[in-house]
C-alpha cells in the first residue's frame, strides 16, 4: 500500500514535472523560430522627418482616402484635429518641441516632425497575438491588414504592438479595431481614373517627407540620404520611388546615422529617418528578436503537436489509476 | 466525516446584499452592451486590459485554483485523495472558473463572434490567448464533471455515479494537467509585449511564476474558505485541520522556490537595479517579495506555534501576495508610454464585484443544498 502510493507520487510528480519543467527551460532550439523575413514583394514607406514640414496633408487625406471621421479637439469643432491615433484616425503627424524650439530637426532648443501609423511589421506582434487571425499579413506585399469579421474585440492586438497603432472604438456598442492597411484597397483598384492611387499620405506629400514603394527601394535611398554631406545640395523623390513626381530640392540635413525600422524587432516595413534621436520622436529602442519570435517559439515548445500535454496526461492518469486501485483493495480488505 | 448538505435558511442579510450587487451589474453590464465601454469602463488604447481581465479572469481563475492546488498538493504529500477539503474546493473551482469564462463576454469587444477562438478555421495557434481559452474551456467542463458526483447524489443519478466513477481518473489527470497549462500561459500572454512589460516583472519565465501563483493562491483560497465557511456555517474546523497541517509546509517550500526563482532570474538578467530604482514599481515590488516571505516565516519558522489561527494569516498573506503579483504583472508593470494612465470606474468595479456576489451566492446555495462540506451540520452547541 505504502509502496503504491509512493509509486503514485512518483508517477504523479513525474507527468506534472514534465509540464513543470518544459514551462522553466528556455525554448528548446529545434522548435524556436527565428524573425520572419521580409515578404518578396514588400511594400511600404520612407518617411523622412528632417523633409515633414508639419502641414499634416496626409493625416487629412488619409481620412478621406479611408472614409474615417473627423476628431474635434478644439471647443469650437471647426476642423478635423486628432490628437493622436483613435478608432477614428489612422494617420498623425507629432511634434517634437524642446527648449526655444528654434531650429529644426535639432534636439537642444530646436523642433521636428514625425509621423505615426502602422510600420507593417515584418514579423507582427499584433499577428502573432491575434487569436482568430483577424490580423494577418499578406504573404507577397506585407502589408498587415485586420478583418472585423472574424475579430473578437479582446484587444490583445492593441496591447501588443510595441508602437501602440491598432486603436479600439470604445464609443460604441459594435466596436471594431482601426489601423493603417497601406491604402490596399486603392493599390488594388483598378480604376485609372481613381483619385488615390498608392497610399493617399505619400500621394500628397508635398515634400516627399512620405514616400511610397517597394521596401528595398526604399532602404536603398534611405542609405543614399545617411550618406549625403550634410549642407550638401541635394534632391528628393515625391510621391512613390518608382515613377516620382519632380523631386524637391533642399540642402542635406545632419541625420542621425540611423535607419529605424531597418533591424527593430526583425525590421518594419516604414522605414524612418530623423535628425533628432528616435526615441525622443517617440520611437523606442527595440531588440532585433521579435516579441512575436520569442513568445511563438516558447508555445511552441511547450505544445508542438501537443506531445508534451499527451505525455504528461498519460503519466498523471496512469498514477492516479493505480491508486484508485490500490483504495479500492484498501476498503475491500 | 461524509460530505452533507448544511441545510438552512436561503433568505439572510448576506444572501440579500449578494443579490442587489448582483442586479446592479447586471444593470452596469447592460448599459457596457447598448452603448459601447466608454459608457462604464475606464479601459483606453494605452490600457486596453482593465480589471475585467486582470482581475475577473486572470486572478479569478487563479483564485478558482482551489482544486487545482489540492490536487497537487495532495498528491505530493502522499494522503488520501479523497479527503474532506476536497468538495468545497472543487465547488468553489467550478463557480470561479464558470463565471471567469462567462465574464470574459463582458470584455469582449466583439463578443458576437467570441465562438470564432473555439473554432480551428478561426484559431491561430501562435496566440497563446487560443491555448489559454482552449483549456480554460475544457478545464471548465472537467470541473463540472469531476463535481457531477456531488448533484448525483442528491439526485440519485446512479448512471453519472458509475460513469464518472470509472473515469474518474482521466478526470482528475486532466484537472491537473489543464491549469497546469493556462495557469502558465496567463503568464506567457505578456511575453509578446515585450518592453512594455516593466523588467521587474517581463521575463521568459513568466510561465512558471504564473504557475506557482496559481498553486499559491489555489491552496491560500482553500484554507481560507475551510476557515470562513467553519465560522460563517458554525462548523468545527477540526476534520480540516490535519490536512492543512501537512499540506502548508509543502506550500511553504513552494513560496520559497518562487522567491528563489524571482530574484534570482532578475539579477540574471540584470535587472537588479530596477529592483530598487523604479519609483511606485520597485515599492509593488517589495510590497509582493514581503507579502511572500510573511508566510514562509510563519510555516517555517520553529518559533511559531502554529493553531487555525496561524495558518489562516499565512493563506492571507499567501492570497494577497499572488493578487498583487498579477495585478502588478498586468498592469502596474504595464507602461505603453507616457500620457496613459488607468483606474477603473466605480461601474466598471460595480460589474466586477458583482461576478463575485453571483459566486459567493451560488456557493451558499449549493452548500445548503448539496453534500459538499463534511461534518454533520450546524454545531449544535450554538
Ligand atoms: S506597427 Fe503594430 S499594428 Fe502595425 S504591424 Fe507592427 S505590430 Fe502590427
Ligand atoms: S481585437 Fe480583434 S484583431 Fe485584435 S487581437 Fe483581438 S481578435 Fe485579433
Amino acid at each position: 500500500m505504502t509502496l503504491d502510493r509512493r509509486n503514485f507520487m512518483k508517477a504523479a510528480l513525474g507527468g506534472t514535472a514534465a509540464a513543470t519543467v518544459a514551462v522553466a527551460l528556455p525554448p528548446n532550439k529545434a522548435q524556436a523560430r527565428d524573425n520572419k523575413s521580409m515578404p518578396p514583394k514588400a511594400v511600404g514607406l520612407l518617411f523622412d522627418s528632417t523633409l515633414c514640414i508639419g502641414c499634416k496633408a496626409c493625416v487629412n487625406s488619409c481620412k478621406d482616402a479611408n472614409g474615417m471621421p473627423a476628431e474635434f479637439s478644439t471647443p469650437d469643432k471647426l476642423w478635423d484635429t486628432p490628437l493622436d491615433l483613435s478608432g477614428k484616425t489612422l494617420n498623425v503627424i507629432k511634434s517634437y518641441a524642446e527648449g526655444t524650439s528654434d531650429v529644426k530637426d535639432r534636439e537642444g532648443n530646436g523642433y521636428a516632425f514625425v509621423k505615426k501609423s502602422c510600420l507593417h511589421c515584418v514579423d507582427p506582434s499584433c499577428v502573432s497575438a491575434c487569436p482568430v487571425t483577424a490580423m494577418t499579413k499578406d504573404p507577397e506585399s506585407g502589408i498587415v491588414s485586420y478583418d472585423a469579421d472574424k475579430c473578437i474585440g479582446c484587444r490583445y492586438c492593441v496591447a501588443a504592438c510595441p508602437f501602440g497603432v491598432p486603436r479600439f472604438q470604445y464609443d460604441t456598442a459594435t466596436p471594431r479595431i482601426q489601423k493603417c492597411q497601406l491604402c490596399k484597397q486603392h493599390l488594388a483598384s483598378t480604376d485609372a481614373e481613381r483619385k488615390y492611387k498608392f497610399a493617399a499620405c505619400a500621394q500628397v506629400c508635398p515634400t516627399g517627407a512620405t514616400l511610397f514603394g517597394p521596401v528595398e527601394l526604399l532602404k536603398a535611398e534611405a542609405q543614399r540620404r545617411l550618406e549625403l554631406e550634410a549642407g550638401s545640395a541635394a534632391v528628393y523623390p515625391r510621391g512613390q520611388i518608382e515613377t516620382p513626381f519632380p523631386a524637391h530640392e533642399k540642402p542635406a540635413p545632419d541625420y542621425k546615422k540611423r535607419i529605424y525600422g531597418d533591424k527593430e524587432i526583425g525590421g518594419t516595413q516604414m522605414l524612418l529617418l530623423a535628425g533628432v534621436s528616435f526615441g525622443k520622436l517617440g520611437y523606442p529602442d527595440l531588440p532585433e528578436q521579435s516579441y512575436a519570435a520569442k513568445s511563438e517559439s516558447l508555445q511552441h515548445s511547450l505544445y508542438g503537436g501537443m506531445i508534451l500535454p499527451l505525455v504528461a496526461l498519460a503519466g498523471l492518469a496512469f498514477a492516479i489509476k493505480r491508486t484508485a486501485g490500490a483504495h479500492k483493495n484498501e476498503e475491500g480488505e | 466525516m461524509k460530505a452533507q448538505p448544511i441545510g438552512g435558511r436561503l433568505v439572510s442579510p448576506v444572501t440579500l446584499v449578494l443579490t442587489v450587487l448582483i442586479l446592479l451589474a447586471a444593470f452596469f453590464g447592460a448599459q457596457r452592451f447598448l452603448f459601447g465601454f466608454n459608457s462604464v469602463a475606464n479601459i483606453n488604447d494605452g490600457f486596453p486590459w482593465g480589471i475585467w481581465i486582470a482581475w475577473d479572469v486572470v486572478i479569478g481563475t487563479g483564485l478558482a485554483c482551489g482544486g487545482f492546488a489540492l490536487a497537487l498538493l495532495v498528491y505530493i504529500a502522499n494522503q488520501n485523495q479523497y479527503h474532506p477539503l476536497m468538495r468545497p474546493a472543487l465547488l468553489a473551482s467550478v463557480f470561479g472558473y464558470t463565471l471567469g469564462g462567462i465574464s470574459v463576454i463582458f470584455d469582449l469587444g466583439r463578443y458576437w463572434n467570441f465562438w470564432h477562438i473555439l473554432f480551428p478555421t478561426y484559431q491561430q495557434y501562435g496566440s497563446v490567448m487560443v491555448e489559454v481559452a482552449l483549456c480554460v474551456t475544457a478545464y471548465i467542463i472537467v470541473l463540472w464533471i469531476e463535481f457531477s458526483p456531488v448533484l448525483a447524489e442528491k439526485f440519485g443519478w446512479p448512471g453519472v455515479k458509475k460513469f464518472t466513477g470509472k473515469w474518474m481518473f482521466l478526470f482528475i489527470a486532466l484537472g491537473v494537467l489543464l491549469p497546469t497549462m493556462h495557469q502558465s500561459s496567463l503568464g506567457s500572454l505578456l511575453i509578446v509585449y515585450g518592453q512594455q512589460i516593466h523588467p521587474l516583472w517581463q521575463t521568459m519565465l513568466l510561465p512558471l511564476l504564473f504557475l506557482l501563483s496559481a498553486v499559491a493562491m489555489g491552496y491560500a483560497v482553500v484554507v481560507f474558505e475551510a476557515c470562513v465557511s467553519t465560522a460563517g456555517f458554525k462548523r468545527k474546523i477540526d476534520h480540516e485541520l490535519p490536512l492543512i497541517a501537512s499540506l502548508s509546509k509543502i506550500m511553504a517550500w513552494l513560496l520559497v522556490a518562487f522567491i528563489v526563482i524571482r530574484l534570482g532570474d532578475i539579477v540574471a538578467r540584470g535587472a537588479f537595479a530596477a529592483m530598487f530604482t523604479s519609483g511606485v514599481k520597485s515599492f509593488m515590488f517589495w510590497v509582493e517579495m514581503t507579502l511572500y516571505a510573511l508566510p514562509v516565516a510563519m510555516l517555517l519558522s520553529p518559533s511559531v506555534k502554529r493553531d487555525a489561527k496561524i495558518y489562516f494569516l499565512a493563506a492571507c498573506s499567501m492570497l494577497l501576495a499572488a493578487v498583487l503579483y498579477r495585478i502588478d504583472a498586468y498592469l502596474v508593470g504595464y507602461e505603453t508610454g507616457p500620457g496613459w494612465n488607468y483606474f477603473p470606474a466605480v461601474p466598471e468595479i460595480m460589474i466586477t464585484i458583482g461576478i463575485v456576489a453571483f459566486e459567493i451566492l451560488g456557493y451558499i446555495v449549493f452548500v445548503r443544498f448539496f453534500p459538499v462540506l463534511p461534518g454533520h451540520g450546524p454545531d449544535k452547541a450554538h
